[in-house]
């Protein structure tokens, strides 16, 4: 007894510090990335800042068309991914047989493992040539190209998560809802999804997440120009994204320059709108729990 | 209050693993520290790190006691990195700026120039093209944004993709001084919006391979026998001549460039030695091999 409180006071410490420093090396980043990137602010006007010409070398700083190109290939992706990730989601949990179910969830998670570089290859020698040729665009180099391999790097994300939080639905809910006479889709739809809505969201917001992050496999394959997206034509030509700017650029750029601020200030931009979408998120979130809560008690 | 189960073996075992994994790395970096051999970091263009590899190859055979480790990642990034002081030798692919010298000489830093080869960089098309020449003005105006059909031209009515290094490749800026703007200081003109910033010499070549509306350019080094190389006439010349080492040395072709290397003072040492080695004829040859221009002493 005496061993196992010791050992229980560790590991409750051991968690704490964990917890905290989670917050904390957070809160470092966001110090480090203002006091990195508001220089900026100061260094390049405000007319120059929302303009709509980003060429560096010859200090044109406009990010509106890095924001906008980050914004079409992610909302590109999520509107792919997120319909099919959890299609196969309540695939895997609902519908399939037991046997069907032990092969296909560690098939997606192996999925989720892929390296991005590797499907930006797949996606520079296979996709781009074939969404040339199918649509008839000029280049395949296209934002449409990114959204594609982008969905294909977060439905995996998606479908485990969501899968999981389905699977944590206890069986009577099924049972229950069948009972009444209900349909399986009626049963899927109205009941199985609205109870694991909280982890579903989850599911949706980190696969979100690691679409508008990443940044290996949209630098090989969106084109990289850094034209403004104006409509639903901007899908089919190509982009440049914030992430892979920071990447392109980062390497090369003098410590302290305009251009480095610049990049930084990219950052923030990209943490912000991180924020306010994982915001939104747990905001739906809390707010769902709480009428759960209310239907269960 | 939950009572946990002794846990004694597994931490015992995470004990054992991080031990071994501390003093394998520890062991590592003393071996590291200790070799017996100089090394040399070099680091820069793109266009040049496939010939820095083949000198550091050789140069193995020549002088066995000295190492050398070579990266790319674009001109600017070797200077940079010059700048800070984390490399012995950085390759260009332009010479440098005032503001890098500047900067370097901030960090105590004199960066002496050496010439070390010569590069044609030539107009490349897809096989499939049936255009085999422009002049100097045509290629301005297909990249400035004047031109967007490859009919305007002599060729198909298809239209023009235009594809080019990023911004932190000495090639890029390289073009865009001395073909888009034709030399000419004072002019402005910029590569159109819609250009196409590809991360590496190799993301230019696939997509100019697959895809008969794109033109692009390249070190001649880079171009591959798929790859269709155009002819350049000078403004106000009807000569139309192929990219070629002979055609460089006598100042034919109009696109052609010094390489450069950058060394952090007078080099001294193991570096002086290679560089002298490069200087050399067996060196040049291997320049010649690589579809360079050798430097005439």
């Amino acid at each position: 007894m005496r061993e196992t409180s010791w050992s229980e006071f560790l590991i409750t410490r051991l968690i704490k510090v964990t917890g905290y420093s989670a917050i904390l090396i957070v809160g470092i980043i966001f110090i480090f990335l203002l006091r990195e990137g508001s220089p900026a602010l100061i260094e390049i006007p405000f007319s120059t800042l929302f303009s709509v010409r980003w060429y560096p070398i010859e200090d044109y700083f406009g990010i509106l068309p890095l924001i906008g190109g980050s914004l079409i290939v992610t909302i590109g992706a999520g509107a792919i991914a997120i319909p099919l990730g959890l299609a196969t989601a309540i695939f895997i949990s609902e519908v399939a047989p037991r046997w069907a179910r032990e092969i296909l969830k560690p098939m997606v998670e192996i999925l989720a493992g892929l390296p991005s570089v590797l499907l930006g290859f797949i996606g520079i020698l296979a996709l781009a040539p074939l969404t040339r040729e199918f649509l008839n665009l000029p280049t395949g180099l296209t934002a449409l190209t990114g959204a594609l391999l982008l969905s294909a790097i977060s439905i995996p994300t998606i479908v485990s998560v969501a899968e999981d939080a389905l699977d944590a639905v206890p069986k009577t809910y099924r049972d229950a809802a069948l009972a009444m006479g209900a349909t399986k889709w009626q049963t899927i739809w109205r009941v199985t999804l609205p109870a694991a809505r909280s982890g579903v969201l989850t599911a949706v917001m980190l696969g979100i997440g690691r679409a508008i992050g990443e940044t290996m496999t949209v630098m090989m394959v969106t084109g990289n120009a850094p034209v403004l997206p104006t409509g639903l034509s901007a899908l089919f030509k190509p982009t440049r994204t914030m992430t892979a700017t920071i990447a392109a650029e980062m390497g090369e750029v003098a410590n302290g320059s305009v251009h480095y601020h610049a990049l930084f200030l990219i950052g923030i931009s990209l943490f912000l709108i991180s924020l306010v979408v994982n915001l939104a998120a747990a905001s739906v979130v809390f707010r769902q729990k709480k009428r759960a809560e209310r239907i269960l008690s | 209050m939950r009572i946990f189960p002794p846990l004694n073996p597994l931490k015992l075992q995470i004990l054992i693993i991080f031990c071994i994994l501390t003093t394998a790395c520890g062991r590592l970096s003393e071996d590291q520290n200790n070799g017996s051999s100089a090394s040399i970091e070099n680091k820069g263009s793109d266009t040049i790190v496939n010939l820095a590899l083949a000198w550091a190859e050789e140069y193995q055979d020549v002088n066995p006691a000295v190492r050398i480790s070579v990266t790319g990642g674009g001109s600017g990034t070797g200077i940079a990195a010059l700048i800070n002081g984390t490399v012995d030798i950085a390759n260009a692919s332009r010479s440098i700026k005032p503001e890098e010298r500047e900067s370097a000489q901030g960090n105590g830093i004199d960066p002496i120039e050496f010439v070390i080869a010569r590069d044609a960089i030539a107009i490349i098309v897809n096989m499939e093209n049936p255009v085999d020449k422009l002049s100097i003005d045509q290629i301005s105006d297909i990249y400035s944004g004047k031109i967007n059909n490859w009919t305007e031209v002599g060729g198909e009515d298809r239209p023009i993709v235009r594809l080019s290094r990023e911004t932190n490749s000495g090639t890029h800026v390289y073009f865009l001084e001395n073909v888009l703007r034709k030399g000419n200081k004072e002019d402005k003109t910029l590569f159109s919006m819609d250009t196409l910033l590809l991360p590496s010499s190799e993301g230019i070549s696939v997509e100019i391979r697959q895809n008969p509306n794109a033109i692009g350019y390249d070190g001649l080094g880079y171009v591959t026998e798929d790859l269709k190389v155009i002819a350049v006439a000078e403004p106000g010349s009807s000569e139309y001549i192929l990219p070629s080492a002979q055609a460089v040395n006598e100042s034919l072709y109009p696109i052609a460039r010094d390489l450069y290397m950058y060394t952090a003072g007078e080099p001294t040492g193991e570096v002086l030695e290679y560089l002298e080695w490069i200087l050399g004829p067996d060196a040049q040859d291997i320049v010649t091999e690589l579809g360079f221009v050798p430097i005439i002493r």
